[in-house]
């Protein structure tokens, strides 16, 4: 069982969304371009010099004019030429990234654990709107802030697509940007070593129409939905007195813990345990019963539960929207 | 000094010198030798098995990432296995099997009898290999260091990392360091003074300048990584807080780390340059053109190699403008690089080469290490290593440096030096199928994983999902990889065969320049018969008669090992320097070092222990003693 990615799926750099990614994506074709004709003269003259005495009986060696003139101008004047245009341009694209966002942008919080992302909305002030893990959800044409946090080791957050990496340390903040320029879900992933299942250390960062959004965060800042069957009301029930409360939070219940993904709205994501799974009844169960089947090491133990306490928890957490 | 008409070829002598040089043979008295020719070739063969074992590792890796998804290995296997090649041909194949081919070659091209330390060097040697035998031993019990080669705290500290792993991992980078130091100073002191009379600075070749450098790099870069590997260690075993963030910084272990890791780079790098100047020289059979500006880019190398660590830490949040200084310090590496490729290539202007081997891949040293300082440069841009940084881009990257800057003139330089060490020349057929082999493997393996990495591909992953348009080219690079072992493979079977079967090679088989070919191929246990004086950059080739034309030194005892220490810059005769034969205590010393290191991870009294057992072997290594007069 593993988990199906849209067919569009993709973290390519080269096919950026943003602007931020854009411009280093210029930059990049830029520097393939000059490098592939310095490979390319430098490569032709070493063929020149071997291949100039050839048909002749004695060797033809420059004279020592020439090899200086040669070392002079194509080791030092050159280089040191083109050198400066690549640092200038570098630095130049670098301050076009780095350059000051908007005063009120909205910022969000993402904070890197030992396998999953945890994703809090600030409003202008700095106060905290809501808590969700591994989607990102911003409004699409605007630049939006991510201060990145990490609670354990150091994690590195990238969105290839939108924007290069930033590393989450732990005891520092840093921030970064992103901007998406059309609708669309943008995969991202851990990208600094950071234990056993670096690799499946996923999310996504979906853009979406600005009142969308507005929408999305007032939902995502209420507390769960009331169970509506007798099934969902048990359900909540397995999961108060199961383990799952020693770590997950279900606002607006007594589960409040936060050492694991916050479950509120656990019914509205795509995926699991950080774009591992795709988030469906069957998976839903399965992760639950032996998440170390899918994500060997991951912090979260084996459950234990009867079918039927199973199938109302999965019920009842699917509800969450 | 003498002229030469009043040399009297005496074969007692001669006897006399085989007597006082020779290692004593048996099982047990190997470990007594301390001869440069010996810990010379032990360095290059333990190296080369390291390297093997790496390509072992490296090959398990490719196997697991052949398809998405793949459970061959389980990442905690698969986080052993990638920590282990890094720190494997970081640690275990690169740097000693350059000092390998440094300490076997030096003290030949400098035409003296030894080392200046010859115990130290055998020492350094144990301490090497103890340390790679206990890391595969780690391995083989799985409880290998599993945080990559560089080990970032907070992951690699005591609370992510509570095994073993990681102790293993601190005590033998400080086993490596002490190797590495010991054959550094070592390697200065031998090239600073015992040149044979007229090898003045400036007609040193250019790979004693390269290993010179390497050297000093060694001596400055191996001393914050001994500091951060004990601060390391602190932490966890003695629960200090140095790289925590509770009340330490996690990246002042990036900097520290950098601040070696780095000129690391280079330390593998600056040797292999001097090899290909060597190999350039004698295949185009003319003088290099331009020794003093390459002898300058080298040291320039070895100076700016120390101030670009901060491009490994682009993405940590450091301040912009500080970020923007460390572009412009590693764009400006390729000017020295650049000034010595285009002095090879004025060299090779017209020069009607000789395309052997060992200048085969120095072409082929040409073509990739150009890709990967292209990709340097690309890589040295803040933007844009923000996308490349900690992708399979930086994997393809850093092995065009380190294969194609490092691994090919090393294979060159095997060729090349083979006949010298063995007696024998190498097949050149095969050596040219390896060749191509390995060449067109190397390409097919990393050229790819640029796109991959550009595509999202992070590294140090263990697998990666379907469905995100990477599992062609990871199924072409591991098929290509199993290519490019092939060719390395042939080269190993190259090696073996020609031990027994080679052409006999002769003095100098390939009429080259330096002093090492001026003595039998394998050298004798004294190097050379007659220490003569020398009056150009390229010995064998000057004036009519070469060398034998040249003044010989007299006066150097036979009848217990002696060298002859000259000056500094113009290499005067200043002394006659008794030299220590064999003995068994740089290994007891090693032993008890190794005690003494690997003793704290598994109780705090076994260093008291240790210690005392150091003591002892050092009172053994010193105790005085009639200077060995050879019977
Ligand atoms: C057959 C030859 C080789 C192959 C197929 C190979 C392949 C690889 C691969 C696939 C990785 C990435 C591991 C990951 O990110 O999960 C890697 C990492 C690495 N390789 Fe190689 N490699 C080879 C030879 C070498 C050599 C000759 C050197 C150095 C002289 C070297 C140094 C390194 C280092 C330092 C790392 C990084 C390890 C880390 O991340 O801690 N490799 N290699
Ligand atoms: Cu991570």
């Amino acid at each position: 069982m593993c988990i199906c990615l849209p067919a569009d799926a993709n973290q390519s750099a080269l096919q950026p969304e943003g602007p931020l990614a854009k411009v280093v994506a210029d930059l990049f074709w830029g520097m393939v371009a000059v490098g592939g004709l310095i490979l390319f003269i430098v490569l032709a003259m070493l063929a020149v010099a071997l291949l100039r005495a050839r048909n002749n009986a004695e060797p033809r060696p420059l004279t020592f004019t020439q090899s200086r003139n040669l070392v002079f101008i194509s080791g030092v004047v050159i280089p040191a030429l083109i050198l400066t245009v690549f640092v200038i341009s570098s630095a130049a694209v670098n301050r076009e990234i780095v350059a000051p966002m908007p005063e009120h942008a909205l910022t969000i919080k993402v904070t890197g654990h030992q396998w999953w992302w945890e994703v809090d909305y600030l409003d202008t002030e700095g106060n905290h709107v809501a808590k969700t893990a591994n989607e990102i959800r911003i409004p699409v044409g605007k630049p939006v802030r991510i201060a990145l946090e990490a609670s354990d080791v150091i994690h590195s957050f990238w969105i290839p697509q939108l924007n290069g990496k930033t590393d989450m340390v732990p005891g520092k903040r840093n921030l970064t940007w992103v901007q998406a320029d059309q609708p669309g879900s943008y995969r991202g992933q851990c990208t600094e070593f950071c234990g056993k299942q670096h690799a499946k250390m996923a999310f996504t960062v979906d853009a979406v129409p600005e009142e969308d959004f507005e929408t999305w965060l007032q939902r995502q800042a209420q507390p769960a939905r009331e169970p509506a069957t007798e099934n969902e009301t048990k359900g909540r029930q397995v999961f108060l007195r199961s383990s799952c409360a020693m770590c997950h939070a279900i606002r607006g219940t007594t589960a409040l813990a936060s050492v694991a993904p916050d479950l509120t709205h656990i019914g509205s994501r795509k995926t699991l345990a950080a774009g591992t799974l795709e988030n469906m009844p069957g998976t839903l169960s399965a992760w639950i019963l032996t998440p170390q089947s899918f994500k060997p090491g991951s912090h979260m133990p084996a459950t234990m539960l009867t079918g039927e306490d199973l199938g109302n928890l999965v019920e009842y957490l699917l509800s969450l929207e | 000094m003498t002229d030469s008409a009043s040399i009297h070829h005496d074969d007692e002598e001669t006897r006399q010198l085989e007597r006082t040089w020779a290692s004593p043979p048996g099982f047990f008295a190997w470990f007594t030798h301390v001869n440069q020719t010996n810990i010379g070739m032990r360095f290059i063969v333990t190296g080369f098995i390291f390297f093997i074992l790496g390509v072992i590792l490296a090959l398990l890796m490719r196997l697991q990432l052949a398809v998405p998804e793949n459970d061959f290995m389980d990442p905690e296997t698969y986080n052993q296995v990638f920590s282990m090649h890094g720190i494997t041909m970081m640690f275990l194949f690169a740097i000693p099997v350059m000092e390998g081919f440094a300490v076997y070659i030096i003290p030949l091209m400098l035409g003296t009898r030894d080392m200046t330390f010859p115990r130290l060097n055998a020492f350094g040697y144990y301490i090497y290999l103890i340390a790679g035998v206990m890391m595969y031993a780690a391995l083989l019990l799985r409880i290998a260091p599993d945080a990559g080669w560089f080990s970032y705290p907070p992951l690699a500290g005591a609370s992510f990392s509570p095994g073993l792993g990681l102790d293993f991992y601190t005590t033998v980078v400080t086993f490596m360091e002490i190797s590495a130091l010991v054959a550094a100073i070592e390697l200065i002191a031998t090239i600073f003074k015992c040149k044979v009379p007229g090898m003045s600075l400036n007609r040193m070749p250019i790979f004693v300048w390269a290993v010179l450098v390497m050297s000093f790099m060694i001596v400055f870069a191996l001393p914050p990584l001994v500091i951060a590997s004990l601060m390391l260690a602190l932490d966890r075993m003695a629960g200090m807080h140095f790289f925590t963030a509770a009340s330490g910084d996690p990246i002042l272990w990036q900097h520290l780390f950098w601040f070696f890791g780095h000129p690391e780079v280079y330390i593998i790098f600056i040797p292999a340059l001097g090899m290909v100047s060597s190999i350039i020289i004698t295949f185009t059979q003319r003088p290099i053109f331009g020794y003093i500006p390459i002898v300058l880019s080298i040291v320039a190398i070895g100076f700016i190699g120390f101030g670009l660590w901060v491009h490994h830490m682009f993405t940590a949040g450091l301040p912009q403008l500080g970020s923007n200084f460390f572009t412009a310090s590693s764009a400006m590496i390729a000017i020295p690089s650049g000034v010595q490729i285009f002095c090879w290539i004025a060299t090779l202007w017209g020069s009607k080469p000789k395309l052997a081997t060992p200048l085969l891949h120095v072409l082929g040293f040409f073509l990739i290490f150009i890709i990967g300082g292209l990709s340097g440069v690309m890589v040295a841009s803040v933007p844009f290593d923000m996308q490349a940084h900690d992708t399979y881009f930086v994997v393809a990257h850093f092995h065009y440096v380190l294969i194609g800057g490092a691994v090919f003139p090393l294979l060159g330089g095997l060729y090349y030096w083979y006949p010298k060490f063995t007696g024998r020349m190498m097949s050149e057929r095969l050596g040219k199928v390896a060749f191509w082999v390995t060449f067109a493997g190397f390409n097919l393996t990393f050229f790819p994983m640029h796109k991959l990495g550009l595509e999202g591909m992070p590294r140090r992953v263990y697998t990666y999902l379907d469905g995100l348009g990477w599992n062609e080219a990871n199924l072409f690079i591991s098929i290509s990889s199993a290519v490019f072992t092939l060719g390395l493979m042939l080269t190993l079977v190259n090696v073996l065969i020609s031990l027994k079967r080679g052409n006999i090679a002769g003095d100098n088989p390939w009429n080259a320049d330096t002093l090492e070919w001026a003595t039998s191929s394998p050298p004798p246990s004294y190097n050379f018969r007659h220490i003569r004086t020398v009056d150009s950059r390229y010995p064998l080739w000057s004036g009519t008669g070469g060398l034998e034309q040249n003044p010989v030194v007299t006066g150097i005892r036979s009848d217990r090992r002696e060298i002859l220490l000259t000056s500094i810059l113009e290499s005067h005769p200043e002394a006659r320097q008794p030299l220590p034969g064999p003995s068994p205590w740089p290994f007891w010393l090693a032993v008890a070092t190794a005690i003494t290191f690997a003793g704290l991870m598994a109780h705090l009294a076994i260093p008291l222990l240790g210690f005392v057992l150091c003591f002892i072997a050092i009172t053994g290594w010193v105790w005085p003693k009639r200077l060995g007069v050879a019977k």
